[in-house]
């Protein structure tokens, strides 16, 4: 029997494979000054596979996209959105490093480059996976580079930390993500999403079942730095480079949601009852801790980092309203995740490139450094403050449609708690990122600072994207709507 | 004309922020072009809402004039809907006049640190929010205006205030966010248990009206989601304690803005919202809403009674008289209605009067605390002096002035309250509203006696103090004129309002 692969269906995923092995062929042959090459030829091949997933577009409108490697690799409209994120996110990490990479660690960047876009490749699979050990392999594509790329300042003593950190997390708890995995397997004889719901259907309060989940759970919540799987989250990101913790942040956190998703509501709907309390609780207790240790921050990106806590927060409420709750409630509320975590990763990765702009005069990335900012340097002030307004959930910015939703599937579910707990959550997030704006339009620059700095072209052309991006959206939501986030992944829950 | 009928919100709403954008891509050394500009945005959003009182069906007042549906947001279907109706217009005058004057008062005088590109720009976008909330029809749309005044109004506080500006500015965007936040989740709720056109949900206000969202119970719940997001903006006791620090800190300008148009926006919430989509709860609450209104009256005024700082004694006032307007909302009836919407274009022009002679006061003397003014203000500076006593008289509600109609109807609708409420409960209310606009009286023949009379302070004796400018009186001359002009003929309102509000009160019988 011939293997019959759609390669049309995995070509992003082909052009991104062959890419990052030429860079890493390609970076042999380098000098040192020429190493920025691999930076070009990333770009390139993020384009590339861009170039090809929308070329995928077409089917997906006329019909419900298509699967290959039997039905274990689906292209569907779900799975679109997300590749086409972490592909443009990418594409912005990309811009954003090259400066910083030729400047800090000029050697050795073609590595870089080729582990950055190995990990893309976790992340594209996953959402196209509907298998349960292919959605395993994918997380560990995504996570093992990461781990290298988080120590990647090597002399620099808190970047060690920061990858050991994160690589010791990250195994513990891949390990008891398989162990779950494992008990899944062991209840239903099967690792196929749709085959395991159909195993699980009948079994709606099977302790195993509900242990198991909440093991795959805890996998799962530290990728997206979930309270109380986050504790590596903050020192990781100030530890690593800015432009990996702006990856960490943004790409890697969606792909842990990708996941999440799938298992959630394809796997696991008939046992809705028992993980939606469970991550009602996870998402109250996370949007709480990390908008209130993110109060107490001085520095910047661990300020950043404690916020995208509490925004994952956000993201998992949707998960929490649906036990006991018809399919409109499901759909709404997977949209409802769907789009937070779309729109969140633009306004995020706008807030990392100002971040980056400044840290290249002021490598310490202190809060205070923001002082006078919107004196010295408007270019950066005026779309930071954008960005923390949006992230804050100000109409009419793109954040505001993101929390619009999450609010929208708690008031469908009439849960009134949660929504009450993220109302103060709100509140007390604006506070911190208002007083970030305030420092940078109301004080003074620290003495003797004037000027503007010199921001790279391709940080600057990063920061003017994510501009356009939330204030377009902010306006005209519809442009993220037009795509239907009412994926056909939750058709029937 | 069909099409600039159909257009026209969209201009007055539009225009201040399409000037904000020009402004903000002018060069900041520009600043008599920016100037220009300001007032010519704003002056054009003016002239629309005059073209629009006129071109405007009286006899048909409780219609939606001016409406345009566009589709918007198609997944929620969320429409750009907007129009006015007898109860909006008012409103819309009122914002688009204040802020042109706003904008004519600081061509000479931005307080420090100046930058008037900023700061214009600042001010044509928080009048796009105001204008926006008063003329939406979509519960989104309303939301979206509604949170676009917070941001500017911030930095006007934060950068050209004074004292403890940051300070204030961060408790006003906390705060009136924390409510708004509660209120957007009410409109959510009401999307997910309404039933639309096309059998899907919606967000149009008028469609919503008479629907059914559930049990009592969670009705309740909604209208206190409604309720905290527009008792904070108006604001009622014990939601105000941000507003004597936003008003003392913020600069003049700021302060006419705050207290003349944006605090309607929760008065006219609970007429536009609150009352027509949930008449039932509204009337269920209604004798807590006047009990809290009541506490209003009289805990501005006795506060007002306690203070050295002449705007902070502005701002409880305002506390005070938006707690007559809360009152008259609370009757239910169309005489309490209409007192409400008048009492809502009257405090806009007396207290935006008021804050403009207290800004102006404060330039000159350099000091708001009214022992350190310490009198004689009408030796030193006689103009200024005469037009303090006139907007305070006007203010305690002296008949003849437009003070007297919004209170004393107010006053008379709780007499007489809609069928259902308690008759002894809210003529008890009648009587502790009228001492409260005797402690009014008190407080304000007070403020005149120790800023205006006695002999000048030694202190000031020397001082070359000048009079009211020319800009001032620019800026000035239409609200002093609105004064006398509404309390001689307050028909100017009634007319519009009369026909809208009786079709709104007829729920309540």
């Amino acid at each position: 029997m011939p293997l019959d692969v759609d390669l049309h269906l995995i070509s992003p995923e082909i052009i991104l494979s062959a890419g990052l092995m030429l860079i890493l062929l390609v970076d042999l042959f380098l000098e040192d000054k020429r190493r920025w090459l691999g930076g070009l030829l990333s770009a390139v091949t993020l384009l590339g596979a861009t170039a090809a997933l929308l070329s995928l577009l077409p089917r997906l409108l006329d019909g419900p996209g298509g699967s290959t490697f039997g039905q274990m690799y689906v292209l569907d409209n779900f799975a679109f959105l997300f590749k086409l994120l972490f592909l443009v996110a990418g594409f912005v990490v990309v811009l954003i490093s090259a400066n910083y990479l030729n400047d800090g660690v000029r050697s050795t960047q073609g590595e870089f480059y080729f582990l950055l876009l190995a990990s893309i490749l976790g992340m594209m699979l996953m959402p196209s996976a509907r298998d349960m050990l292919m959605l395993f392999v994918a997380l560990e594509l995504v996570s093992a580079p990461g781990f290298i790329v988080a120590g990647f300042r090597k002399r620099d003593p808190r970047s060690n930390e920061a990858a050991i950190k994160f690589f010791l997390f990250g195994v513990l708890s891949t390990s008891i993500m398989l162990f779950g995995m494992s008990l899944i397997y062991g209840l239903t004889g099967a690792t196929g999403l749709t085959d395991i719901a159909a195993g699980l259907a009948g079994k709606g309060d099977d302790p195993v079942a509900f242990a198991a989940i909440l093991f795959i759970i805890a996998g799962f919540g530290f990728k997206i730095s979930a309270v109380p799987f986050h504790f590596w989250a903050p020192d990781t990101y100030e530890g690593a480079p800015v432009p990996v913790a702006a990856f960490l942040a943004v790409s890697s956190k969606a792909a842990g949601f990708a996941g999440l998703l799938q298992l959630m509501f394809v796997a696991f709907p008939a046992q809705a009852n028992s993980w939606a309390p469970g991550l009602a609780i996870l998402s109250a207790l996370t949007m709480t801790v990390g908008n209130v240790l993110a109060l107490a921050q001085t520095n910047i990106v661990r300020l950043l980092a404690y916020s995208s806590i509490a925004q994952a927060g956000y993201m998992l409420l949707p998960f929490g309203v649906v036990a006991g709750q018809g399919p409109e409630v499901m759909q709404n509320a997977f949209a409802a995740s769907l789009t937070y975590i779309l729109v969140y990763a633009f306004m995020n990765l706008g807030a990392f490139a100002v971040v980056i702009a400044v840290g290249r005069s002021k490598p310490a990335n202190l809060i205070s450094d923001y002082d006078g900012l919107g004196h010295r340097d408007p270019r950066l002030a005026v779309p930071l403050l954008f960005f923390l307004l949006a992230l804050a959930g100000i109409p009419p910015l793109s954040g505001f449609w993101a929390k619009f939703f999450v609010f929208g599937s708690a008031a469908d579910a009439g849960t009134t708690w949660l929504a009450a707990v993220m109302v103060i959550n709100s509140v007390i997030g604006l506070y911190y990122y208002l007083s970030v704006g305030a420092r940078m339009f109301l004080r003074a620059p620290p003495e003797g600072e004037t000027g503007r700095f010199s921001v790279p072209p391709l940080v600057m052309a990063s920061i003017v994207m994510m501009v356009i991006a939330v204030i377009a959206v902010g306006v005209y939501p519809e442009l993220i709507n037009h795509f239907s986030p009412n994926s056909t992944l939750v058709a029937s829950p | 004309m069909e099409a600039l009928d159909t257009w026209m919100l969209t201009l007055v709403v539009g225009l201040p922020a399409l000037g904000a954008i020009v402004i903000s891509l002018m060069p900041k050394e520009r600043v008599q072009e920016i100037k220009g500009l300001s007032l010519i945005f704003s002056g054009a959003a003016m002239i629309f809402s005059f073209v629009a009182l006129m071109r405007f069906d009286f006899d048909n007042a409780k219609a939606f004039q001016f409406y345009v549906s566009k589709t918007w947001i198609k997944t929620i279907n969320s429409n750009y809907t907007m129009g006015v109706d007898g109860i909006a217009l008012p409103m819309i005058v009122l914002t688009t006049v204040l802020t042109f004057l706003c904008v004519i008062y600081s061509l000479k005088s931005i307080p420090k640190p100046g930058r008037p590109k900023a700061f214009f720009a600042l001010i044509l976008l928080l009048e796009t929010g105001m204008a926006g909330t008063f003329t939406s029809l979509d519960l989104v749309l309303f939301f979206v205006f509604w949170e676009l005044v917070l941001v500017p109004m911030f930095f006007l506080i934060a950068v050209w205030g004074s004292e403890r500006k940051e300070y204030s500015a961060v408790k006003f965007f906390l705060y009136t966010l924390f409510g708004s936040v509660f209120m957007l989740l009410a409109f959510l709720a009401m999307y997910f248990r309404s039933v639309g056109p096309d059998g899907g949900h919606t967000f149009d206000m008028l469609l919503l009206r008479g629907q059914n969202f559930g049990s009592d119970a969670f009705m309740n719940l909604i209208f206190l989601g409604l309720f905290l997001g527009f008792a904070i903006k108006v604001p009622m006791w014990p939601f105000h304690t941000w507003l004597p620090d936003a008003h003392g800190d913020a600069p003049t300008v700021g302060s006419v803005l705050l207290a003349g148009i944006m605090l309607k926006m929760g008065t006219y919430g609970f007429i536009r919202i609150a009352l027509p989509i949930l008449p039932d709860t509204a009337h269920t609450w209604a004798p807590w809403i006047g009990g809290l209104a009541v506490i209003s009256i009289l805990y501005g005024a006795l506060n007002c009674l306690a203070q050295r700082d002449i705007k902070r004694l502005i701002a409880f006032s305002s506390v005070g008289h938006m707690g007559f307007v809360m009152l008259g909302i609370a009757t239910l009836t169309p005489i309490g209605i209409n007192a409400a919407i008048f009492g809502m274009v009257a405090h806009g022009v007396i207290t935006g009067m008021l804050f403009f002679l207290a800004g102006s006061v404060y330039e000159r003397y350099h000091t708001r605390d009214i022992p350190t003014i310490g009198g004689g203000m009408m030796h030193k500076m006689p103009r200024m002096g005469s037009l303090l006593s006139y907007a305070a008289i006007a203010s305690l509600g002296l008949p003849g002035l437009a003070g007297f109609w919004g209170e004393i109807m107010a006053l008379l609708a709780a007499f007489n309250p809609a069928p259902g409420l308690s008759n002894s409960l809210f003529r008890t209310y009648m009587v502790l509203g009228g001492v409260g606009t005797i402690l009014a009286a008190g407080y304000l023949l007070w403020l005149v006696q120790r800023v205006n009379l006695g002999s000048v302070p030694e202190q000031w004796a020397k001082e070359p103090l000048d009079d009211v400018r020319p800009t001032e009186w620019a800026a000035w001359a239409p609200l002093l004129v609105a004064i006398v002009g509404l309390g001689v003929y307050p028909r100017a309102v009634f007319d519009m309002t009369d026909g809208a509000v009786n079709a709104l009160a007829r729920v309540f019988g």
